[in-house]
């Protein structure tokens, strides 16, 4: 898939997807790790649907730790994931802390709405597969496999 | 795949030599052209998997092998708890149990194709299916506990069913030695609201008619001939697995050093058979694989509903119901000693031969019915255990088709509608509320299901009974 530019003019941050056999690649790319992240959460939404048809209508708080930052984007992935299938909703902003092994956030989506979003598929859980956190020619890059 | 990577041992036997850090080989039944268009993600999965503390004869994969984590779709590994043996929430995967079960109708074609659409209609509105649906049936903590002990047996107590079907699920409808205290809350949570749910992505509920019949005999015993029409039903343990397969796959991951543990890759995350989280993990997994078992048990019984209304004069016993994400306690002959082995199969089938214990007795003498899902557009098979494949797999077989090209691919090459409107054509009513997912489903986006029954069947893991073609698809 393309890459995803929120504002080209400002900043890095944008979001890919990856080819993967059977499930999907998630890739998001930042001027920190954080926005890596945020740009993560992006292109998993979008592994779901469109997400410029998801309107920020509701936010909620995330918060969540592992031992390193690649187990924590794992983390924050599937905290989205256990939200998204709970609350039943999608996602489509995002704002990210990193506080050591520590992640705050929050994540602003509304319900899904099966005739709007047409959601694809169902996300199980953020797998380790090509599981990554580093920098990359001088920006970050967050990126997984997520089975679907 | 580059096939210089392997001895072939036969036509359809491919075998990686011990090497390095692999305490076995790593073996793929598939034919030659299987093996070229598979990914070379294949052979370092199974290699990795070879190199597992305790594996016992060999890291398998089946025909239908491919880039999975960790584990490779299509992966049998064995474990001996006795020398270190590990078990590995990767090597299960995040769907839990999900499988495939089959009803038989009383049915033939025309009877469906009278009442096609109506019954098309039916089944997607009662089913719920897709991202955001929610089923009937809310559970409370003390049902959360009684379903997630008694699985399918718990749903044919509720009344979603009759104590004969129990007899033709795996482990009679209920696996032993679940421990819903080793659930979280999270696990419980998620699943609360999803009891009878197909879910989505490549789950589906298919009314099939059976247009081969392969082994007369064996189809005999299945109560299956040409013409007949079944239900076939393909989903899992929902977000209860999920939440489950996350979870221990973070503590397996973060345990694995003081276990002393090396692990190649960090997606094989395990954990010691004989240790506390590998217990917990086989006591949450178990719960899993119930409510898998009750959740199609619900699923049936909506099924049974419809049909009531629609065809009344459809009676709907079960064939069998196959789990093909696991891991199982299992006895098997290695070396000439009989020992009590885990089984880890992802995306794959138990196939046990004929005689086994385990099958229900009306089919024992045909071998375990192996259900094999394939794509909207193209059929699914029923196979059947052989006697031969303890020895090449430990009674394991292929599960599905499997992707020929990614989703986003697929979503790029297909329209839902176009999609729709062709199977349309060909007689094939496809009810979904996603058409974005129904075109990252295309039949095409699948591999050809028969090269890989055909490998399977020519390998000797299991024998094709029959070919079955989808009449009506609900797909989540």
């Amino acid at each position: 898939m393309q890459p995803h530019m929120e504002d080209p003019e400002k900043s890095t941050a944008r979001w890919e997807h990856f080819p993967h056999e059977a499930d999907v690649g998630i890739r998001g790319f930042g001027a920190t790790e954080a926005e890596a992240f945020e740009q993560a959460a992006l292109a998993m939404t979008a592994v779901v649907t469109d997400v410029r048809r998801v309107e920020a209508r509701e936010a909620i708080a995330i918060e969540c730790e592992a031992p390193d930052r690649e187990l924590l984007l794992a983390e924050w992935l599937n905290s989205l994931i256990y939200e998204m299938s709970t609350r039943r909703m999608l996602f489509s902003r995002f704002s990210v802390q990193l506080h050591g092994a520590r992640l705050h956030a929050q994540a602003w989506g509304e319900r899904v709405d099966s005739a709007r979003h047409q959601p694809a598929v169902e996300i199980k859980g953020a797998t380790y597969t090509a599981l990554r956190v580093a920098p990359v020619h001088g920006e970050w890059v967050a990126q997984t496999v997520v089975d679907v | 795949m580059d096939l210089t990577l392997f001895t072939r041992r036969s036509d359809y036997e491919w075998e990686v030599r011990p090497q390095g850090a692999m305490r076995v080989p790593a073996v793929i039944y598939a034919s030659e052209a299987l093996m070229r268009d598979m990914d070379n993600k294949v052979y370092e999965q199974a290699v990795n998997v070879a190199k597992l503390p305790g594996i016992v004869k060999a890291s398998y994969a089946m025909p239908d092998a491919h880039w999975g984590y960790g584990f490779p779709i299509g992966g049998v590994a064995a474990f001996d708890p006795d020398a270190g043996g590990v078990v590995s929430a990767g090597g299960v995967g995040f769907d839990i149990s999900c499988g495939v079960r089959c009803l038989h109708t009383g049915l033939v074609r025309a009877d469906v194709m009278a009442a096609q659409k109506t019954l098309a209609d039916a089944l997607y509105s009662r089913v719920p299916a897709g991202i955001g649906s929610t089923g009937l049936i809310h559970l409370n903590l003390d049902e959360m506990q009684a379903m997630l002990t008694g699985g399918a047996r718990w749903a044919v107590e509720r009344g979603w069913g009759v104590p004969e079907d129990l007899q033709r699920i795996e482990e009679q409808g209920q696996m032993k030695g679940a421990k819903p205290t080793q659930v979280s809350e999270k696990a419980k949570h998620r699943q609360r609201d999803e009891m009878g749910t197909l879910g989505s992505g490549n789950h589906y509920l298919e009314v099939q008619e059976v247009t081969a019949v392969f082994d007369e005999c064996n189809a005999r015993v299945f109560g299956l001939k040409k013409g007949d029409v079944v239900v076939m039903i393909h989903c899992g343990s929902r977000g209860l697995g999920h939440q489950i397969g996350t979870e221990f796959l973070k503590r397996m991951a973060v345990s694995a050093g003081q276990h002393a543990i090396r692990l190649p890759d960090r997606e094989l995350a395990c954990a010691p058979i004989n240790s506390d989280v590998g217990q917990e993990y086989l006591g949450a997994m178990r719960a899993a694989i119930n409510c898998a078992l009750a959740n199609r048990q619900i699923i049936t019984n909506l099924v049974r509903q419809v049909f009531a209304d629609v065809l009344p004069q459809a009676k709907l016993p079960l064939l069998y119901d196959v789990s093909h994400n696991t891991c199982k306690i299992e006895e098997h002959r290695t070396d000439g000693q009989l020992k009590k082995l885990y089984v880890h199969r992802k995306g794959a089938t138990r196939a046990f031969g004929p005689g086994h214990l385990d099958i229900p007795e009306a089919l024992r003498e045909a071998g375990q019915p192996v259900l094999i899902g394939g794509s909207m557009g193209t059929g699914s098979y029923v196979m059947a255990g052989t006697r031969g494949s303890e020895s090449l797999a430990f009674s394991s077989a292929c599960h599905g088709a499997g992707r020929a090209m990614s989703r986003h691919e697929a979503s790029r090459h297909w329209k839902g509608r176009q999609v729709v409107d062709e199977l349309a054509a060909r007689g094939i009513l496809i009810r979904s509320p996603s058409m974005r997912g129904v075109a990252e489903e295309a039949p095409s986006a699948y591999k050809d299901v028969s090269a890989v029954v055909d490998a399977a069947d020519l390998a000797g893991l299991a024998r094709k009974v029959a070919r079955l073609e989808p009449l009506v698809c609900i797909k989540g």
